[in-house]
């Protein structure tokens, strides 16, 4: 490991997410509104699995509960523009980045309670834990069901293309730019973050307890500072997921949502900023799944009704198998493994 | 006071169902130190099988054999075929293999047997016998509380009474020891997979008829609650999973009963961070807790 | 500074400025297109279903009838020479998934209309969405009020009788055949709970006792046991298929006797006795209501038909309450499109279902009219006994206001030449 220099770090960095930037926004001036809305949800959930594995792959604390703490964001951004929308101060372009702020801030709030409680446990019992909390979404929101709509969730104003993009601007791509800034911005800070003195603490911590303690790392706050910024991204990516579609409501964070999430980034590589990447792609193919397999398998209609919606789970049941026994690394190890293989055999090749 | 001794029947009887169950997610700790998150599935799929039996025979207990002979054979096939070439990547590995394993599972379930609810008789009067007005415990309770306590009382025997049970044991906890003292620690973990995913089974028999019938998401909500009743117990304690089902149960009820269905999850956490947060190995953690 | 950093900052950079170039070129001409989803052949119409999940059972079955439907449709020569075709996506009653398939059906597959989107927490979500869009959204597959509000969403339509209804004609039923009893209120926790509920008490008054349970809280012991301590003898229920026959059973077992009163959503006797299995004695003498007609009643000319399509397409399934929910629904659904005329616009179709006017199988008239776009206006109450669900006395209708619950005289229609409605 060679020591980095803070400033080089930062600066390749930036010019990496504004390289990823610009090559998305020009995707996205090519696409259609519906393939634009997916382009956001994978900005949106890119947001949670990169902090989401920050806490999990990095320091080695299992969090079964994101779903709740995306909800979290969710119901803050709808909540702080309902109330702006009330008071007849909605409009301003403020309005999105306050509500999305705000959004950050509960989130983190909600973190640091969870991971308080965290860092006195471990594995299998943490996974208890965050396994109950995952579950209080629904009853959180009917129980106080006059501050949150009970099942039915709440509506806030949905996000327009600012009028100096033109007419007929697609209100999808604005959508997918407000996910991609967010998604940007998170994967730069956590980025910078894990090369940080901070981001070695945190895997000091995951690989030996008492040795970090020894070296003198403060191992509770490490963890519970680790609860925090997940949970901020969480609430981010939460938020902006929300603002996707202007609505929030208990049943889309149920338990699987969580379970998805930790997946998600397991599949993908855990650990990995990368592989988070590939997580966030493989949960909107997994809610998108089931209609391109109906849509283009023909079958007898009391086959297809036996298959439909039970073939694409069972796909990607196989497919979590699949990939957990051929890239234990996930997607990103394997495709880490590929391209050393690939290297050597360059390397190679012109001695002979 | 009425009200209260219902509540107390009533939890009993959900509570001895988590207890069954918790004990199938203790067993496999014990074995392998990983939580079986396709538990709940691998026992829906035995009660497929176990109530196909039932229906082309007449008799429950034809079927009850049926299904835990299935949870047997699948328990063993998971760990051979799967979780062996698993193992060394880590324990959320396996985590996700499980949850890959309950979608195939739910969704070949599906596939075959078409996704509404199936009736799932049981083998006794589901009517409660009723003690001094109050509704108490039904034939049927009984019975699921009865067959927990006695597989609980039979696990004990097997792990401190027979050979097989000590090298189980030796196996989980120390397998390089155990390898060197010529313990076949994978045949124990085949064994140990195979007798969890009975007890799963047999646990899936019994939870089944008190629910709203079979269908592949029948075990869903059962899991959550057996697990965080394992948790409470403490994993390692098959004891403590029974007292860990019984008091979540209980728990269950009295919050249904009066402060209202909608509660529970919030009440669940209350219990888990009250019980974890003085004792963070659950109620009957054997090894004392890691300072840290 | 390193070269690649550098290089990577350069190209960075010249991107950015590509990315600014405008890219409204093809936006401009998408919002001139004209009627999305119907050419000369063909006219395509969503929907969202849980296929799978925990609300599948059932359910699932009801958007297999419409298609079977509308085979049997396509068959005879479609809706003005155009052949209807049912895009049904999987939804799992999640609403995240809800809507994400319905963006996909309205910006992807450009259906013309959606028709029989299920559920109340699942559809409530797309409201807005079909709105901005001003996609037709027909005969929402739920007895929300939410479907009703014309001025907020001007395209969205109800079909069912809606809950309130529903609590208003039972009540009033209660209250005439046991005067004086104990009546209580059994409840999903949600607005099929609180508007079934507002419907009995606007009729009854306040209830001796009322119990919720939730759908992902299978102990309903509990609060099947408070009902009993309040000495309950009539218990008003409305819940779905699965928590109606768990209740009941609870109640069978604490020995506690009431007279069961269901709603029609949880209380199709098919369903419940398929569920229950053996148990199913315990539903003799349960009282519910209906609109549509009975699966059991191998007279009617309206299930005759539907069994004969349903043999043809749909013989997979079983026949029952949830089948000829779906064949009425997509009956009423080609009688509009007959109704919008030979070329069709999404204008066409919401100004046709406004008009409505629309008899078919069901028992009373539909409720559509300038400013209201509820359905069905009224039901029938139903028994079950000697194992089979029964209509008895007269068909009631009333509204989810204030009006009173009236009888309702007029036969129900026959069917058209093969169940097709011709105008």
């Amino acid at each position: 490991m060679t020591t980095p220099r803070t400033g080089s770090t930062l600066l390749r960095h930036l010019a990496g997410a504004v390289l990823a930037g610009t090559l998305v926004v020009l995707l996205t001036n090519q696409l259609p509104p519906y393939e634009n809305l997916q382009v956001a949800r994978v900005c949106a959930f890119l947001c949670v699995t990169a902090g989401h594995t920050v806490l999990v792959g990095l320091n080695g604390q299992l969090s079964l509960g994101h779903g709740a703490l995306m909800a979290t964001g969710a119901y803050t951004v709808a909540l702080v523009q309902r109330g702006l929308d009330e008071r007849a101060v909605g409009g301003g372009w403020w309005v999105l980045p306050g509500s999305l702020l705000a959004a950050v801030a509960v989130t983190a709030l909600g973190g640091l309670v969870v991971g308080l409680a965290a860092a006195r446990l471990r594995g299998p019992y943490l996974a208890g834990v965050t396994l109950a909390v995952a579950t209080l979404v629904p009853a959180v929101t009917t129980i106080f069901t006059g501050v949150f709509n009970g099942e039915q969730g709440l509506r806030f104003p949905a996000q327009a293309p600012p009028a100096a993009l033109g007419p007929y601007f697609q209100p999808e791509r604005w959508l997918a730019w407000i996910a991609l800034a967010a998604a940007l911005l998170t994967m730069l800070l956590l980025a910078n973050l894990v090369r940080s003195r901070y981001g070695r603490s945190l895997r000091a911590v995951r690989d030996d307890e008492v040795a970090a303690r020894l070296a003198g790392i403060p191992v509770a706050r490490t963890q519970v500072l680790a609860f925090v910024v997940s949970a901020g991204c969480a609430g981010l990516g939460g938020g902006v997921y929300a603002v996707l579609t202007a609505t929030v409501a208990p049943g889309k964070f149920p338990l699987d949502l969580s379970l998805f999430l930790l997946m998600a980034i397991v599949i993908g590589g855990l650990g990995s900023l990368a592989g988070a990447v590939w997580g966030a792609l493989l949960l909107v193919a997994l809610q998108d799944l089931p209609a391109l397999l109906t849509e283009h398998l023909d079958l007898s209609t009391g086959l297809a009704q036996r298959l439909e919606g039970n073939l694409a789970l069972a796909v990607f049941g196989l497919i979590l198998i699949v990939v957990m026994l051929a890239a234990p690394g996930g997607l990103q190890g394997g495709v880490r493994a590929l391209a050393t293989r690939l290297r050597a055999a360059v390397r190679r090749a012109p001695d002979r | 006071m009425q009200r209260f001794w219902f509540l107390t029947f009533d939890g009993l009887a959900a509570g001895a169902v988590y207890a069954a169950f918790a004990l199938a997610l203790v067993l496999i700790w014990r074995a392998a130190r990983v939580v079986n998150f396709a538990q709940g599935a691998m026992a829906v799929a035995t009660a497929y099988v176990g109530y196909a039996v039932v229906g082309a025979t007449g008799s429950y207990w034809l079927g009850l054999a049926a299904a835990v002979l299935a949870g047997l054979a699948l328990g063993a096939l998971v760990e051979r075929v799967l979780m062996r070439f698993v193992g060394p990547a880590g324990p959320l590995n396996q985590v996700i293999v499980a949850l890959g394993l309950v979608l195939l599972v739910q969704a070949v379930l599906g596939m075959v047997f078409g996704n509404g609810y199936r009736p799932a008789p049981a083998p006794f009067d589901t009517d409660a016998l009723t003690v001094g007005g109050v509704a108490a415990l039904s034939p049927y309770d009984l019975w699921v509380l009865g067959a927990a306590l006695t597989v609980v009382a039979l696990l004990a025997l097997l792990f401190t009474r027979t050979p097989v049970g000590l090298r189980m044991r030796a196996a989980a906890f120390a397998p390089e020891v155990s390898r060197l003292l010529g313990v076949s620690v994978g045949r124990m973990l085949t064994l140990g997979w195979a007798l969890a995913a009975g007890v799963g089974a047999l646990a899936g028999m019994l939870v089944v008829p008190t629910g709203l019938g079979l269908h592949p998401h029948a075990m869903d909500l059962v899991f959550v609650v057996a697990f965080t009743a394992a948790v409470v117990g403490g994993l390692d304690s098959p004891v403590g999973a029974v007292v860990g089902g019984l008091l979540v149960g209980l728990i269950l009820s009295y919050v249904t009963g009066y402060l209202g269905p909608d509660t529970t999850p919030l009440a669940v956490l209350v219990l888990l961070l009250a019980v974890l947060l003085v004792r963070p190995g659950g109620l009957f953690s054997a090894a004392r807790a890691r300072h840290v | 500074m390193r070269p690649t950093t550098r290089r990577v900052l350069a190209a960075a950079a010249g991107l950015a400025l590509l990315a600014t170039l405008p890219a409204c070129a093809d936006d401009a001409k998408q919002a001139a297109e004209n009627v999305p989803g119907v050419t000369d052949g063909e006219i395509v119409v969503g929907t969202h279903q849980p296929l799978t999940g925990p609300a599948a059972p059932g359910y699932s079955k009801i958007s297999a009838a419409v298609k079977a439907y509308f085979e049997h449709v396509n068959g005879k020569g479609g809706v003005h020479g155009r052949k209807i075709v049912y895009k049904v996506m999987d939804d799992g009653y999640n609403p995240a998934n809800t809507e994400n398939v319905v963006r996909k059906l309205v910006l992807d597959d450009k259906v013309f209309a959606l028709l029989g989107g299920l559920g109340t927490p699942t559809h409530t979500t797309v409201l807005e969405f079909v709105k901005a869009q001003r996609v037709p959204d027909l005969f929402v597959a739920s007895g929300s009020r939410n479907w009703n509000q014309p001025a907020k969403y001007p395209t969205t339509f109800g079909w069912q009788p809606d809950y309130t209804v529903e609590g208003k004609i039972l009540a009033s039923w209660v209250k005439r055949e046991f005067p004086g009893a104990t009546v209580c209120h059994f409840g999903q926790n949600d607005d099929f709970g609180r508007d079934s509920l507002a419907g009995v008490e606007q009729v009854l008054g306040p209830v001796a006792a009322k119990q919720t349970y939730t759908t992902t809280n299978q102990q309903v012991g509990p609060a099947i046991g408070a009902l009993r301590a309040a000495g309950c003898q009539v218990v008003i229920s409305a819940s779905i298929p699965g928590f109606t026959a768990l209740a009941m059973g609870q109640a069978a077992g604490q020995g506690f006797r009431a007279q069961w009163v269901v709603s029609n959503v949880g209380a199709d006797y098919t369903t419940l006795a398929a569920q229950l299995g053996d148990k199913k004695v315990i539903l003799e003498g349960m009282v519910a209501d209906n609109y549509l007609p009975m699966v059991g009643d191998t007279t009617n000319p309206w299930i005759r038909e539907y069994s004969r399509i349903h043999q043809r397409f749909n013989a997979g399934n079983p026949i029952d309450g949830n089948a000829v929910y779906g064949y009425s629904m997509a009956y009423t659904f080609v009688q509009a499109l007959l109704a919008a005329g030979p070329e069709p616009t999404r204008e066409k179709l919401v100004e046709a279902v406004r008009r409505g006017g629309f008899r078919g199988p069901g028992l009373t008239p539909f409720r559509y009219a300038e400013g209201v776009h509820a359905g069905y206006s009224g039901v029938r109450l139903s028994r079950v006994s000697g194992g089979a669900q029964t209509y008895f006395g007269p068909t009631y209708t009333t509204d989810d206001g204030g009006a009173a619950v009236t009888e309702f005289i007029e036969a129900p229609a026959t069917p058209p030449a093969d169940a097709v409605p011709t105008a």
